[in-house]
Protein backbone atom coordinates (compact mmCIF):
# COMPACT_ATOMS: atom_id res chain seq x y z
CA UNK A 1 0.00 0.00 0.00
CA UNK A 2 0.84 3.37 -0.55
CA UNK A 3 1.31 5.84 2.18
CA UNK A 4 1.76 5.49 5.66
CA UNK A 5 0.82 2.11 7.49
CA UNK A 6 0.35 3.00 11.37
CA UNK A 7 0.40 -0.60 13.19
CA UNK A 8 -0.09 -0.70 17.15
CA UNK A 9 1.73 2.35 17.76
CA UNK A 10 1.95 2.22 21.60
CA UNK A 11 3.62 5.78 23.74
CA UNK A 12 4.68 5.75 27.35
CA UNK A 13 5.53 9.08 28.62
CA UNK A 14 6.48 9.35 32.78
CA UNK A 15 4.74 5.87 33.09
CA UNK A 16 1.65 7.05 31.61
CA UNK A 17 0.26 5.29 28.66
CA UNK A 18 -0.68 7.87 26.15
CA UNK A 19 -0.86 5.71 23.16
CA UNK A 20 -2.32 2.12 23.14
CA UNK A 21 -1.58 0.71 20.18
CA UNK A 22 -2.85 2.85 17.33
CA UNK A 23 -3.75 1.09 14.26
CA UNK A 24 -4.37 3.61 11.20
CA UNK A 25 -3.85 3.17 7.79
CA UNK A 26 -3.02 6.72 5.33
CA UNK A 27 -3.58 5.41 1.50
CA UNK A 28 -2.23 7.68 -0.63
CA UNK A 29 -4.79 10.50 -2.69
CA UNK A 30 -6.97 10.43 0.90
CA UNK A 31 -7.30 12.33 3.40
CA UNK A 32 -7.38 10.14 6.61
CA UNK A 33 -9.34 12.01 9.61
CA UNK A 34 -8.45 11.26 13.37
CA UNK A 35 -10.97 12.42 15.79
CA UNK A 36 -11.65 12.56 19.11
CA UNK A 37 -11.58 14.64 22.42
CA UNK A 38 -8.75 16.62 23.62
CA UNK A 39 -5.96 14.17 25.31
CA UNK A 40 -6.90 11.49 23.40
CA UNK A 41 -3.72 11.51 21.32
CA UNK A 42 -4.25 12.58 17.91
CA UNK A 43 -1.53 15.20 18.04
CA UNK A 44 0.80 12.83 19.78
CA UNK A 45 0.09 10.32 17.29
CA UNK A 46 1.21 12.75 14.18
CA UNK A 47 4.42 13.85 16.14
CA UNK A 48 5.19 10.07 17.17
CA UNK A 49 5.03 9.34 13.39
CA UNK A 50 7.22 12.04 12.45
CA UNK A 51 9.93 10.93 15.25
CA UNK A 52 9.17 14.00 17.47
CA UNK A 53 8.06 12.64 20.62
CA UNK A 54 8.40 14.67 23.64
CA UNK A 55 11.71 13.37 25.01
CA UNK A 56 11.75 10.75 27.46
CA UNK A 57 8.09 8.70 25.72
CA UNK A 58 9.10 5.77 25.12
CA UNK A 59 7.24 4.74 21.70
CA UNK A 60 6.79 1.26 20.27
CA UNK A 61 4.87 -0.34 17.20
CA UNK A 62 5.95 0.30 13.61
CA UNK A 63 4.90 2.61 11.15
CA UNK A 64 5.81 1.66 7.19
CA UNK A 65 5.77 4.43 4.71
CA UNK A 66 5.85 3.55 1.15
CA UNK A 67 6.09 5.96 -1.71
CA UNK A 68 7.03 3.74 -4.80
CA UNK A 69 10.49 5.07 -5.02
CA UNK A 70 11.06 4.95 -1.11
CA UNK A 71 9.66 2.09 0.92
CA UNK A 72 10.88 2.04 5.07
CA UNK A 73 9.40 -0.65 6.97
CA UNK A 74 9.73 1.51 10.30
CA UNK A 75 9.74 4.85 10.31
CA UNK A 76 10.34 3.75 14.13
CA UNK A 77 13.29 2.32 13.73
CA UNK A 78 15.27 4.51 11.62
CA UNK A 79 18.47 6.89 12.56
CA UNK A 80 17.93 10.14 13.84
CA UNK A 81 19.67 11.65 10.55
CA UNK A 82 17.73 9.30 8.61
CA UNK A 83 14.89 10.37 10.00
CA UNK A 84 16.37 14.08 9.45
CA UNK A 85 16.47 13.40 5.43
CA UNK A 86 12.84 12.14 5.37
CA UNK A 87 11.32 14.77 6.98
CA UNK A 88 10.23 17.58 5.35
CA UNK A 89 11.33 16.15 2.30
CA UNK A 90 8.51 12.97 2.02
CA UNK A 91 6.72 13.28 5.32
CA UNK A 92 5.56 17.34 6.12
CA UNK A 93 3.29 18.70 8.56
CA UNK A 94 1.15 21.87 8.93
CA UNK A 95 0.47 22.84 12.91
CA UNK A 96 -2.81 24.61 14.09
CA UNK A 97 -1.22 27.87 14.88
CA UNK A 98 0.39 29.35 11.85
CA UNK A 99 1.49 32.87 13.99
CA UNK A 100 3.28 30.09 16.33
CA UNK A 101 4.29 28.05 13.62
CA UNK A 102 6.88 30.38 11.42
CA UNK A 103 9.92 31.90 12.27
CA UNK A 104 9.18 35.63 13.07
CA UNK A 105 12.27 36.09 12.29
CA UNK A 106 13.07 34.80 8.66
CA UNK A 107 11.08 36.85 5.63
CA UNK A 108 8.28 34.06 3.99
CA UNK A 109 10.82 34.00 1.32
CA UNK A 110 13.40 32.16 3.57
CA UNK A 111 11.44 29.88 5.19
CA UNK A 112 10.09 28.63 1.80
CA UNK A 113 13.68 27.94 0.48
CA UNK A 114 15.66 26.95 2.65
CA UNK A 115 14.19 23.17 3.23
CA UNK A 116 14.23 22.94 -0.81
CA UNK A 117 17.72 24.30 -0.74
CA UNK A 118 18.89 21.73 1.67
CA UNK A 119 16.95 18.90 0.34
CA UNK A 120 16.54 19.48 -3.10
CA UNK A 121 19.66 21.04 -3.86
CA UNK A 122 18.40 23.82 -5.44
CA UNK A 123 20.50 27.15 -6.00
CA UNK A 124 19.36 30.63 -4.52
CA UNK A 125 17.34 31.54 -7.35
CA UNK A 126 16.10 28.43 -8.89
CA UNK A 127 14.39 27.77 -4.98
CA UNK A 128 13.10 31.61 -4.97
CA UNK A 129 10.99 30.76 -8.40
CA UNK A 130 9.73 27.74 -7.04
CA UNK A 131 9.04 29.55 -3.45
CA UNK A 132 6.68 32.15 -5.65
CA UNK A 133 4.69 29.45 -7.99
CA UNK A 134 4.27 27.79 -4.24
CA UNK A 135 2.43 30.99 -3.08
CA UNK A 136 0.47 31.31 -6.25
CA UNK A 137 -0.55 27.31 -6.23
CA UNK A 138 -2.20 27.98 -2.49
CA UNK A 139 -3.37 31.50 -3.77
CA UNK A 140 -1.33 33.96 -1.84
CA UNK A 141 -1.89 37.36 -3.56
CA UNK A 142 1.78 38.88 -4.91
CA UNK A 143 3.63 35.77 -4.24
CA UNK A 144 6.77 37.99 -5.37
CA UNK A 145 6.16 40.41 -2.85
CA UNK A 146 4.92 38.12 -0.37
CA UNK A 147 8.54 36.23 -0.45
CA UNK A 148 10.14 39.38 0.77
CA UNK A 149 7.57 40.01 3.67
CA UNK A 150 8.05 38.52 7.27
CA UNK A 151 5.09 36.55 9.16
CA UNK A 152 3.50 39.61 10.96
CA UNK A 153 2.59 41.09 7.96
CA UNK A 154 0.48 38.32 6.95
CA UNK A 155 -3.29 37.39 8.00
CA UNK A 156 -4.03 34.04 10.09
CA UNK A 157 -5.62 32.73 6.78
CA UNK A 158 -2.92 33.58 4.38
CA UNK A 159 -0.23 32.51 6.98
CA UNK A 160 -1.58 29.11 7.14
CA UNK A 161 -1.69 28.98 3.65
CA UNK A 162 1.81 29.50 3.35
CA UNK A 163 2.29 27.22 5.97
CA UNK A 164 0.68 24.48 3.44
CA UNK A 165 3.14 26.24 0.88
CA UNK A 166 6.43 25.08 3.13
CA UNK A 167 5.04 21.58 3.77
CA UNK A 168 4.41 20.68 -0.12
CA UNK A 169 7.78 22.78 -1.43
CA UNK A 170 9.23 19.43 -1.17
CA UNK A 171 6.97 17.65 -2.79
CA UNK A 172 6.37 15.25 0.09
CA UNK A 173 4.09 12.09 0.19
CA UNK A 174 2.58 12.44 3.04
CA UNK A 175 1.22 15.53 4.95
CA UNK A 176 0.23 15.64 8.94
CA UNK A 177 -2.45 18.20 9.12
CA UNK A 178 -2.47 18.89 13.26
CA UNK A 179 -5.28 20.62 13.68
CA UNK A 180 -4.81 23.20 10.70
CA UNK A 181 -7.87 24.74 10.14
CA UNK A 182 -8.99 25.44 14.08
CA UNK A 183 -7.06 28.73 14.92
CA UNK A 184 -8.95 30.33 12.06
CA UNK A 185 -12.18 31.66 11.14
CA UNK A 186 -15.06 29.73 9.72
CA UNK A 187 -15.08 31.18 6.24
CA UNK A 188 -11.34 31.24 6.23
CA UNK A 189 -11.46 27.47 7.59
CA UNK A 190 -13.42 26.73 4.52
CA UNK A 191 -10.89 28.06 2.16
CA UNK A 192 -8.17 26.10 3.34
CA UNK A 193 -9.84 22.71 3.90
CA UNK A 194 -10.61 23.24 -0.25
CA UNK A 195 -6.70 23.78 -0.60
CA UNK A 196 -6.19 20.93 1.14
CA UNK A 197 -8.54 18.79 -0.59
CA UNK A 198 -7.26 19.72 -3.38
CA UNK A 199 -3.50 19.53 -3.10
CA UNK A 200 -4.23 16.15 -1.73
CA UNK A 201 -5.99 15.16 -5.18
CA UNK A 202 -3.48 16.74 -7.54
CA UNK A 203 -0.45 15.81 -5.63
CA UNK A 204 -1.45 12.27 -4.22
CA UNK A 205 -0.74 13.04 -0.71
CA UNK A 206 -1.36 10.78 1.90
CA UNK A 207 -2.94 12.74 4.35
CA UNK A 208 -3.40 12.46 7.76
CA UNK A 209 -6.13 15.26 9.36
CA UNK A 210 -6.06 15.32 13.19
CA UNK A 211 -9.11 17.47 14.54
CA UNK A 212 -11.20 17.46 17.40
CA UNK A 213 -13.73 19.39 14.64
CA UNK A 214 -16.02 16.89 12.88
CA UNK A 215 -17.51 19.60 10.97
CA UNK A 216 -14.29 19.80 9.22
CA UNK A 217 -13.64 15.90 9.13
CA UNK A 218 -17.11 15.36 7.29
CA UNK A 219 -16.00 18.97 4.81
CA UNK A 220 -12.64 16.83 3.48
CA UNK A 221 -12.04 13.15 4.92
CA UNK A 222 -12.53 10.44 3.09
CA UNK A 223 -12.05 7.94 6.08
CA UNK A 224 -12.40 8.77 9.93
CA UNK A 225 -10.74 7.20 12.93
CA UNK A 226 -12.30 7.69 16.44
CA UNK A 227 -9.58 7.63 19.02
CA UNK A 228 -10.37 7.45 22.53
CA UNK A 229 -7.83 7.36 25.77
CA UNK A 230 -4.87 6.54 23.10
CA UNK A 231 -6.57 3.73 20.77
CA UNK A 232 -8.39 3.92 17.45
CA UNK A 233 -12.34 2.97 18.64
CA UNK A 234 -14.02 2.82 15.38
CA UNK A 235 -12.05 3.59 11.44
CA UNK A 236 -14.92 3.74 8.51
CA UNK A 237 -15.89 6.20 6.00
CA UNK A 238 -16.71 9.44 6.64
CA UNK A 239 -20.23 8.75 5.38
CA UNK A 240 -20.42 5.44 7.46
CA UNK A 241 -19.03 7.07 10.57
CA UNK A 242 -20.99 10.36 10.29
CA UNK A 243 -24.75 9.04 9.45
CA UNK A 244 -23.99 5.06 11.26
CA UNK A 245 -21.47 5.30 13.75
CA UNK A 246 -21.56 1.26 15.49
CA UNK A 247 -19.64 1.99 18.70
CA UNK A 248 -21.16 4.06 21.67
CA UNK A 249 -18.04 6.63 21.89
CA UNK A 250 -18.30 7.45 17.81
CA UNK A 251 -21.93 7.95 18.57
CA UNK A 252 -21.58 10.01 21.14
CA UNK A 253 -19.21 12.17 19.52
CA UNK A 254 -21.44 12.60 16.53
CA UNK A 255 -24.38 13.58 18.76
CA UNK A 256 -22.45 16.27 20.26
CA UNK A 257 -22.07 18.08 16.60
CA UNK A 258 -24.35 21.29 17.07
CA UNK A 259 -26.01 21.39 13.95
CA UNK A 260 -28.67 18.49 13.07
CA UNK A 261 -27.34 15.29 11.62
CA UNK A 262 -29.04 14.35 8.32
CA UNK A 263 -32.28 13.66 7.90
CA UNK A 264 -33.16 10.13 7.73
CA UNK A 265 -30.83 8.94 10.59
CA UNK A 266 -33.19 8.79 13.13
CA UNK A 267 -31.37 11.02 15.31
CA UNK A 268 -32.32 14.32 16.59
CA UNK A 269 -35.38 14.42 14.98
CA UNK A 270 -37.66 13.97 17.70
CA UNK B 1 9.89 56.21 2.53
CA UNK B 2 10.38 55.13 -0.83
CA UNK B 3 13.71 54.59 -1.47
CA UNK B 4 13.53 51.95 1.23
CA UNK B 5 10.95 49.92 0.68
CA UNK B 6 13.00 47.05 -1.79
CA UNK B 7 14.97 45.87 1.75
CA UNK B 8 16.54 42.32 0.36
CA UNK B 9 18.19 41.10 3.11
CA UNK B 10 18.88 41.50 6.82
CA UNK B 11 22.29 42.58 5.97
CA UNK B 12 20.84 45.55 3.43
CA UNK B 13 18.80 46.52 6.11
CA UNK B 14 20.88 47.60 8.81
CA UNK B 15 22.47 50.51 7.51
CA UNK B 16 18.72 51.82 6.76
CA UNK B 17 18.09 50.86 10.77
CA UNK B 18 21.28 53.56 11.42
CA UNK B 19 19.18 56.76 10.16
CA UNK B 20 17.58 56.44 13.19
CA UNK B 21 19.18 59.42 15.31
CA UNK B 22 19.77 57.07 18.42
CA UNK B 23 22.31 55.22 15.96
CA UNK B 24 23.40 57.99 14.87
CA UNK B 25 24.28 59.92 18.12
CA UNK B 26 25.89 56.55 19.15
CA UNK B 27 28.25 55.82 16.12
CA UNK B 28 29.04 59.27 16.11
CA UNK B 29 30.81 58.85 19.18
CA UNK B 30 31.97 55.96 19.05
CA UNK B 31 33.71 56.86 15.52
CA UNK B 32 34.43 60.09 17.37
CA UNK B 33 36.85 57.73 20.01
CA UNK B 34 38.30 55.50 16.96
CA UNK B 35 39.56 58.48 15.08
CA UNK B 36 41.12 59.72 18.74
CA UNK B 37 42.57 56.50 19.66
CA UNK B 38 43.86 56.18 15.47
CA UNK B 39 44.93 60.17 15.89
CA UNK B 40 46.67 60.20 19.30
CA UNK B 41 49.97 60.71 18.24
CA UNK B 42 48.87 63.49 16.00
CA UNK B 43 46.97 65.86 18.29
CA UNK B 44 49.89 67.28 19.45
CA UNK B 45 49.24 66.65 22.96
CA UNK B 46 51.70 66.38 25.92
CA UNK B 47 53.38 63.40 26.16
CA UNK B 48 50.91 61.36 28.45
CA UNK B 49 53.66 59.90 30.72
CA UNK B 50 56.01 62.83 30.98
CA UNK B 51 56.04 64.23 34.98
CA UNK B 52 56.44 67.15 36.06
CA UNK B 53 56.26 67.08 40.00
CA UNK B 54 56.04 71.21 40.58
CA UNK B 55 52.42 71.10 38.64
CA UNK B 56 50.98 68.41 40.07
CA UNK B 57 47.63 68.70 41.31
CA UNK B 58 46.46 71.46 38.85
CA UNK B 59 43.06 72.54 38.33
CA UNK B 60 41.98 72.74 34.80
CA UNK B 61 43.30 75.70 33.20
CA UNK B 62 44.41 76.72 29.56
CA UNK B 63 47.77 74.81 29.22
CA UNK B 64 45.84 72.21 31.00
CA UNK B 65 42.33 72.33 30.31
CA UNK B 66 41.74 68.86 32.22
CA UNK B 67 43.93 69.63 34.90
CA UNK B 68 47.26 67.32 36.46
CA UNK B 69 47.41 64.52 38.00
CA UNK B 70 49.49 63.52 41.48
CA UNK B 71 52.73 63.31 38.98
CA UNK B 72 51.42 66.61 37.29
CA UNK B 73 50.70 64.43 34.15
CA UNK B 74 48.03 65.97 31.63
CA UNK B 75 45.00 64.56 32.18
CA UNK B 76 43.28 65.73 28.91
CA UNK B 77 46.24 63.88 27.44
CA UNK B 78 46.18 61.22 29.28
CA UNK B 79 42.45 60.79 28.56
CA UNK B 80 42.69 60.74 24.85
CA UNK B 81 45.60 58.55 25.32
CA UNK B 82 43.33 56.17 27.58
CA UNK B 83 41.38 55.39 24.68
CA UNK B 84 44.04 53.51 22.94
CA UNK B 85 43.99 50.78 25.88
CA UNK B 86 40.37 51.09 27.54
CA UNK B 87 38.14 50.88 23.97
CA UNK B 88 40.08 47.65 22.71
CA UNK B 89 40.28 45.89 25.88
CA UNK B 90 36.46 46.76 26.78
CA UNK B 91 35.02 45.44 23.55
CA UNK B 92 36.97 42.07 23.47
CA UNK B 93 36.02 41.82 27.32
CA UNK B 94 32.36 41.73 26.16
CA UNK B 95 32.68 40.20 22.82
CA UNK B 96 34.49 37.31 24.28
CA UNK B 97 32.17 36.70 27.50
CA UNK B 98 29.38 37.01 25.02
CA UNK B 99 29.98 34.61 22.53
CA UNK B 100 31.39 31.73 25.53
CA UNK B 101 28.41 32.37 27.11
CA UNK B 102 25.80 32.31 24.29
CA UNK B 103 27.45 29.25 22.75
CA UNK B 104 27.79 27.41 26.36
CA UNK B 105 24.51 28.70 27.92
CA UNK B 106 22.42 27.99 24.05
CA UNK B 107 24.15 24.50 23.84
CA UNK B 108 23.27 23.68 27.37
CA UNK B 109 19.31 24.73 27.13
CA UNK B 110 19.23 23.28 23.36
CA UNK B 111 20.72 19.66 24.87
CA UNK B 112 19.41 19.53 28.24
CA UNK B 113 21.14 16.79 30.23
CA UNK B 114 24.17 15.74 31.25
CA UNK B 115 25.57 18.81 29.18
CA UNK B 116 23.39 21.15 30.53
CA UNK B 117 24.26 19.93 33.98
CA UNK B 118 27.83 20.19 33.21
CA UNK B 119 28.16 23.53 32.37
CA UNK B 120 25.73 25.09 34.31
CA UNK B 121 27.34 23.43 37.79
CA UNK B 122 30.79 25.31 35.98
CA UNK B 123 28.80 28.31 35.97
CA UNK B 124 27.66 27.65 39.43
CA UNK B 125 31.47 27.44 40.93
CA UNK B 126 32.07 30.77 39.22
CA UNK B 127 28.89 32.44 40.97
CA UNK B 128 30.04 30.98 44.00
CA UNK B 129 32.93 33.66 44.53
CA UNK B 130 32.82 36.99 44.65
CA UNK B 131 33.80 38.35 40.84
CA UNK B 132 36.52 40.59 41.54
CA UNK B 133 38.12 37.92 43.81
CA UNK B 134 38.05 35.00 41.60
CA UNK B 135 39.50 37.62 38.98
CA UNK B 136 41.80 38.39 40.97
CA UNK B 137 43.22 34.87 41.42
CA UNK B 138 43.00 34.02 38.12
CA UNK B 139 44.71 37.43 37.32
CA UNK B 140 47.57 36.91 39.68
CA UNK B 141 48.09 33.21 38.85
CA UNK B 142 48.44 34.53 35.19
CA UNK B 143 50.74 37.65 35.76
CA UNK B 144 49.68 41.07 35.96
CA UNK B 145 49.13 42.41 32.11
CA UNK B 146 46.55 43.88 30.68
CA UNK B 147 45.73 40.76 28.40
CA UNK B 148 45.69 37.96 30.83
CA UNK B 149 43.26 40.94 33.34
CA UNK B 150 41.15 40.53 30.11
CA UNK B 151 41.07 36.94 30.42
CA UNK B 152 40.77 36.76 33.78
CA UNK B 153 37.37 38.96 33.47
CA UNK B 154 36.72 36.60 30.61
CA UNK B 155 36.44 33.46 33.09
CA UNK B 156 34.72 35.76 35.66
CA UNK B 157 31.50 36.68 33.30
CA UNK B 158 30.74 34.07 31.05
CA UNK B 159 28.32 32.79 33.49
CA UNK B 160 26.23 35.69 33.56
CA UNK B 161 25.51 35.49 29.89
CA UNK B 162 25.26 31.88 29.59
CA UNK B 163 22.54 31.65 32.22
CA UNK B 164 20.39 34.16 30.35
CA UNK B 165 21.38 32.57 27.11
CA UNK B 166 20.11 29.12 28.58
CA UNK B 167 16.82 30.10 29.72
CA UNK B 168 15.88 32.07 26.87
CA UNK B 169 16.93 29.16 24.82
CA UNK B 170 15.30 27.16 26.79
CA UNK B 171 12.19 28.85 26.40
CA UNK B 172 12.60 29.59 22.30
CA UNK B 173 13.31 25.88 21.69
CA UNK B 174 9.80 24.55 22.91
CA UNK B 175 7.97 26.97 20.19
CA UNK B 176 6.51 25.43 17.68
CA UNK B 177 7.97 26.98 14.78
CA UNK B 178 11.16 25.74 16.24
CA UNK B 179 9.49 22.19 15.97
CA UNK B 180 8.44 23.45 12.49
CA UNK B 181 11.63 23.58 11.40
CA UNK B 182 12.99 19.77 12.66
CA UNK B 183 9.91 19.60 10.51
CA UNK B 184 11.73 20.55 8.02
CA UNK B 185 14.88 18.48 8.33
CA UNK B 186 17.09 20.96 10.30
CA UNK B 187 19.44 18.93 12.55
CA UNK B 188 19.93 20.31 16.17
CA UNK B 189 22.85 22.61 15.22
CA UNK B 190 20.97 23.97 12.00
CA UNK B 191 17.35 24.16 14.23
CA UNK B 192 19.86 26.24 17.36
CA UNK B 193 20.95 28.56 14.59
CA UNK B 194 18.11 29.14 12.47
CA UNK B 195 14.83 29.17 15.07
CA UNK B 196 16.48 29.79 18.35
CA UNK B 197 19.41 32.18 17.81
CA UNK B 198 17.31 35.01 15.97
CA UNK B 199 14.59 34.73 18.34
CA UNK B 200 16.86 35.30 21.67
CA UNK B 201 19.42 37.58 20.47
CA UNK B 202 17.63 40.79 21.39
CA UNK B 203 17.88 40.21 25.00
CA UNK B 204 21.51 39.29 24.70
CA UNK B 205 22.93 42.18 22.83
CA UNK B 206 20.66 44.53 25.19
CA UNK B 207 22.70 42.59 28.36
CA UNK B 208 25.88 42.80 26.65
CA UNK B 209 25.37 46.79 26.22
CA UNK B 210 24.70 47.45 29.45
CA UNK B 211 28.09 45.28 30.64
CA UNK B 212 30.63 47.23 29.20
CA UNK B 213 30.40 50.21 31.96
CA UNK B 214 30.40 47.11 34.11
CA UNK B 215 33.21 45.72 32.09
CA UNK B 216 35.48 48.89 32.26
CA UNK B 217 35.13 49.26 35.86
CA UNK B 218 36.59 45.78 36.46
CA UNK B 219 39.12 46.19 34.15
CA UNK B 220 39.86 49.47 36.37
CA UNK B 221 39.44 47.50 39.88
CA UNK B 222 41.94 44.79 38.65
CA UNK B 223 44.41 47.64 37.31
CA UNK B 224 44.17 49.43 40.65
CA UNK B 225 45.19 46.11 41.88
CA UNK B 226 48.48 45.81 40.27
CA UNK B 227 47.00 42.91 38.12
CA UNK B 228 45.97 44.92 34.92
CA UNK B 229 47.06 48.11 33.16
CA UNK B 230 50.89 48.32 34.43
CA UNK B 231 50.98 52.17 36.15
CA UNK B 232 52.43 54.49 33.74
CA UNK B 233 50.03 53.40 31.01
CA UNK B 234 47.08 56.00 30.33
CA UNK B 235 43.45 53.58 31.22
CA UNK B 236 40.97 55.08 31.67
CA UNK B 237 39.37 52.96 34.55
CA UNK B 238 42.79 53.12 36.82
CA UNK B 239 42.44 56.79 36.18
CA UNK B 240 38.95 56.85 38.05
CA UNK B 241 40.51 54.50 40.66
CA UNK B 242 43.16 56.73 41.23
CA UNK B 243 41.12 59.77 41.10
CA UNK B 244 38.30 59.08 43.25
CA UNK B 245 40.32 59.46 46.82
CA UNK B 246 41.06 62.67 45.51
CA UNK B 247 38.48 65.05 46.60
CA UNK B 248 40.02 68.34 46.10
CA UNK B 249 41.12 67.46 43.04
CA UNK B 250 37.45 66.75 41.18
CA UNK B 251 39.11 66.79 37.78
CA UNK B 252 40.82 63.28 38.11
CA UNK B 253 37.99 61.17 38.18
CA UNK B 254 35.50 63.07 36.36
CA UNK B 255 37.44 63.33 32.79
CA UNK B 256 38.36 59.72 32.18
CA UNK B 257 34.87 59.20 33.78
CA UNK B 258 33.05 60.69 31.57
CA UNK B 259 34.92 58.85 28.81
CA UNK B 260 33.75 56.11 30.08
CA UNK B 261 29.95 57.13 30.48
CA UNK B 262 29.99 58.26 26.88
CA UNK B 263 31.41 55.22 25.58
CA UNK B 264 28.70 53.26 27.45
CA UNK B 265 26.25 55.29 26.20
CA UNK B 266 27.38 54.75 22.55
CA UNK B 267 27.44 51.51 22.76
CA UNK B 268 23.88 50.93 24.78
CA UNK B 269 22.43 53.37 22.02
CA UNK B 270 23.95 51.69 18.74
CA UNK B 271 22.49 47.96 20.85
CA UNK B 272 19.03 49.59 20.90
CA UNK B 273 18.79 50.50 17.63
CA UNK B 274 20.99 46.95 16.49
CA UNK B 275 18.15 45.04 18.43
CA UNK B 276 15.05 46.79 16.66
CA UNK B 277 17.08 46.75 13.27
CA UNK B 278 16.90 42.63 13.90
CA UNK B 279 13.73 42.34 14.66
CA UNK B 280 11.84 42.29 11.09
CA UNK B 281 8.96 43.23 13.83
CA UNK B 282 10.40 46.49 14.61
CA UNK B 283 12.12 47.59 11.93
CA UNK B 284 8.05 48.24 10.11
CA UNK B 285 8.73 51.47 9.38
CA UNK B 286 11.68 50.26 6.81
CA UNK B 287 9.20 47.62 5.55
CA UNK B 288 6.17 49.21 4.14
CA UNK B 289 3.03 48.50 5.47
CA UNK B 290 1.69 45.08 5.81
CA UNK B 291 -0.36 43.08 2.81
Amino acid sequence: MSGLDIRGLTLELGGRRILDGVDVEVPAGQVTGLAGESGSGKTMTGLAVIGLAPAGAKVSGTVAYDDGEVRVPDLLALRPGAMNRLRGRRIAMVFQDPTASLQPMLSVGTQLTDHMRHHLHLSRSAARTRAAELLERVRVPSPEAALKRYPHQFSGGQLQRIAFAIAIACEPKVLIADEPTTALDVTVQAGVLRLLRELTDDLGLAVLLVTHDLGVMSAVADTVAVMRNGSVVEHGSRFQIITDPQTAYAKELVESLPHTPPPGTGEGEA
Amino acid sequence: MTAVQLPRRRALRVPVAWRRPAAIAGSVVLLAWVLVALLDPLLGLQDPLQQSVGDAFRAPSAAHPFGTDALGRDVLSRTLWGVRSSLPLAVALVAGSLVVGSVLGAVAGYLGGAVDEVIMRIADLVFAFPTIILAMVVAAALGPSLLNAVVALLVVSWPNYARVMRSLVLGARGQEYVVAGRLLGAGPFTSLRRDVLPNVSAPMLVLAMLDFGNQILLLAGLSFLGLGAVPPTPEWGSMVADGVTQFSSWWLATFPGLAIFSVVVAFNLIGDSLRDALDPRTAGAVQGSSI
